[in-house]
């Protein structure tokens, strides 16, 4: 077993790492893109471990599993809960990758969320990758290359992971997962190659019901009334989520304030006390919106699935249902529906999502306009 | 004689026996109207200049006060003994000068005015208790003002000029220029100066101030629902004029749009109560629901809502002009209408 077994359908991402770490095309910095859930991470971490191993990536050694398990001393993985990086968050970063590696190879520094840069924090990264301390490497990830600074992608070595094939994630899903064959089938097919999309589907019953409630929706948008039904519901569900989520680690970092300050009527009263809380209730609510938006665009992408089907039915493109259970109804939508019609319908799920994720529309708003485009 | 209360007006606070000179007390003036505070504190200091033209005056912030000022600011100088001293915003005050302000108040120096101003609200109602215990501490309160109010400050404002202003040309007035104290007192103070002994009437005001100040998107949203596209064209200008942001025009949209949506959505032959719950309003707003719905389908909702995400999104950054967005979807949403 290697560091790379956990990487699925990504053979030619993985020779062209291996080699770096043996020393061939080894640079100071890398661009990880690839479509989400394509494991972009985790081909970082692997990375990382097979650079700080002895062996390349043995997957036994200390070294190895250390960085896997996120506790190396000298890999730091740098991601972030909210909507956005800022600046300040950059420039701490920039200061701790100027750090000598406490054991005897790199300091590296991955950035999960590259594309969440904020402008002002790309320019801080810009010159730390401009000009490098000599044994710190930075691995970036991001959905596409566009997603980070031109002057930054130019100064970096890309490296992109392929959607892995439904095979290949029903497969790994059997073998590390333990899931039975037709459940792992489902779970890939449904999750479109999003590997964690996919384990979530497979392990948990209530992902599943939620999922097949999203993709049931279509055949029933006829009035107005069940559009703007159907728009509150998702948004509902998709707080409900994000709540669950969040609130326990709310109320844990309020413990711990506590903890910190004592509980007695005074001590909260104090000024810094409260700055500390207010700051706190601050974070939360930027944490709560990222992941309702996350799940309102989970949401959003199974939808999309469903009038992908219905196209293929239309145009007879023969090529595999996502959501095979679900043919005799997409058969009926795509009856009783044209395919420009079923191009505009995919159109407006688009819009929705530019406007949800790009422009800070309300996502109710966005969504009651779509469902009244998706509707007849 | 000095009696600020005069420079107040009456409805703001009763007329109560003049309160002693400024100098050898401390005078508190809190309330969140900061007009009526200022004119406390000028009053204050007119008294002092009166008693003694010489005499030095002292602004200073509660933030800025340490011991240290506080006792420079008391301390006699050497051109004059005579001193005026004004804090702002004693709610920012530190903790560690609350005790020596108490215990300068207990006993205050005869040749300082001290005049501690407060903006209401609960900070530092610690220190304000203690200060009101005092003998030597005069209070004088405002409370804000709002609605209806506004309407009556600029009648008493007038009967300070010696003017009369008519209620309805006091409602126009506020309708024109807006919930802003000092700018209805300059208001007031330019008519009553142009027109010295003539009765300020609807006539004068509508003469010299049009338009309107603090227009709200739900008013506009409103209008544009009933089809009266060029009042809600009209306002939305004043609203972007008088610098009301375009989402918040666009959010009233939204939340106008989706109740009469789903108040046509709703099922027939609810009880009332049952059909605002529903519908997520309050009771009253059924009626005028029930009003416009008679000029909406299904289609016509559907195309104001596409119209109102689309323009959220265009004053968000999607679009180039936020003020060209809103009128498209105000012109949008009302042509939306089934006419009959």
């Amino acid at each position: 077993m290697t560091v790379w077994d956990s990487l699925v359908g990504q053979r030619h991402a993985v020779t062209a790492l291996q080699d770096a770490a043996r020393g061939q095309g080894m640079t100071h910095a890398w661009l990880f893109t690839g479509p989400p859930g394509s494991g972009r991470s985790n081909a970082a971490l692997a990375f990382a471990a097979a650079l700080q191993c002895g062996e390349q990536g043995c997957g036994g050694c200390d070294d190895c599993t250390e960085v896997l398990a996120g506790a190396h001393p000298d890999v730091t993985l740098r991601r972030t809960e909210k909507v956005i990086i800022t600046v300040d968050e950059a420039r701490r970063w920039v200061r701790d990758a100027g750090l000598m590696p406490v054991r005897h190879r790199w300091q590296i520094i991955i950035v999960e969320d590259a594309d969440r840069l904020h402008e002002r924090a790309n320019n801080a990264l810009l010159k730390a990758i401009e000009e490098p301390t000599p044994r710190t490497v930075w691995m970036l990830c991001a959905p596409q290359p566009e997603d980070v600074l031109a002057t930054i992608r130019s100064r970096t070595r890309h490296v992109s992971l392929a959607t892995p094939t439904a095979e290949d994630v029903a497969g790994f899903l059997v073998e590390r997962h333990g899931v039975s064959e037709e459940r792992a089938a489902h779970a890939a097919r449904a999750s479109q190659g999003h590997i964690g999309r996919a384990r979530a589907l497979a392990m948990e019953e209530e992902t599943r019901n939620r999922r097949r409630e999203v993709v049931s929706l279509p055949p029933r948008l006829t009035t107005l009334g069940a559009c703007l039904q159907a728009a509150a519901n998702i948004v509902d569900i998709a707080k409900a989520e994000a709540e669950a989520q969040t609130d326990a680690q709310h109320a844990k970092e309020l413990r711990d304030l506590e903890v910190l300050y004592g509980a007695d009527r005074k001590a909260r009263s104090l000024r810094s006390a409260k700055a500390a809380e207010r700051e706190l209730a601050e974070q939360h609510k930027l944490r709560l919106k990222r992941k309702v938006l996350d799940a309102v665009d989970r949401q959003l992408t199974e939808l999309l699935s469903v009038y992908r089907d219905v196209l293929v039915v239309q145009t007879g493109a023969g090529s595999h249902l996502v959501n095979e259970e679900q043919r005799p109804e997409l058969s009926e939508l795509a009856r009783r529906t044209t395919p420009e019609g079923t191009l505009h319908r995919i159109d407006a799920i688009g819009a929705a999502r530019e406007q949800i994720l790009e422009f800070n529309v309300p996502p109710l708003l966005a969504l009651e306009s779509m469902m009244v485009a998706l509707r007849g | 004689m000095w009696n600020p209360d005069a420079t107040m007006a009456p409805r703001q606070a009763p007329r109560s026996a003049p309160a002693p000179s400024p100098l050898g007390s401390v005078t508190l003036v809190t309330g969140p109207e900061e007009l009526l505070n200022d004119r406390v504190v000028r009053a204050a200091r007119n008294a002092v200049l009166k008693a003694d033209p010489e005499a030095e005056s002292h602004d200073t912030a509660g933030e800025q006060l340490t011991m240290a000022t506080l006792g420079e600011l008391a301390a006699p100088s050497l051109f004059s003994s005579t001193r005026c001293v004004a804090v702002h915003r004693l709610e920012d005050a530190p903790d560690e000068v609350h005790d020596g302000l108490v215990d300068y108040a207990s006993s205050p120096d005869p040749d300082v005015a001290l005049v501690l101003v407060h903006s209401g609200g609960q900070r530092g109602s610690g220190l304000l208790n203690r200060l009101r215990k005092l003998p030597t501490v005069h209070e004088h309160k405002s409370e804000a003002v709002k609605g209806r109010g506004f309407a009556q400050f600029a009648v008493d404002e007038a009967g300070t000029h010696r003017a009369v202003l008519e209620p309805e040309a006091a409602d126009a007035l506020v309708e024109a220029v807006g919930g802003d104290l000092r700018a209805l007192a300059a208001a007031v103070d330019q008519l009553a100066h142009d027109f010295p002994g003539r009765r300020l009437d609807l006539d004068l005001v509508r003469r010299y101030f049009s338009g309107r100040a603090d227009v709200k998107g739900f008013e506009i949203a409103d209008h544009a629902l009933y089809g009266r596209t060029s009042q809600a064209l009209e306002e939305l200008r004043w609203a972007l004029d008088t610098g009301v942001g375009g989402p918040y025009v666009t959010a009233s949209f939204a939340s106008a749009v989706r109740q009469l949506a789903r108040y046509k959505a709703a099922a027939r032959g609810l009880r009332d109560a049952d059909l605002a719950r529903e519908v997520g309003v309050p009771p009253w707003k059924l009626r005028t629901l029930r009003d416009q719905a008679k000029a909406w389908d299904e289609q016509g909702l559907a195309t104001a809502i596409r119209a109102v995400a689309s323009a959220d999104a265009d004053v968000k950054g999607a679009g180039g002009d936020p003020a060209y967005a809103l009128e498209r979807m105000v012109l949008t949403v009302s042509r939306a209408r089934v006419e009959r």
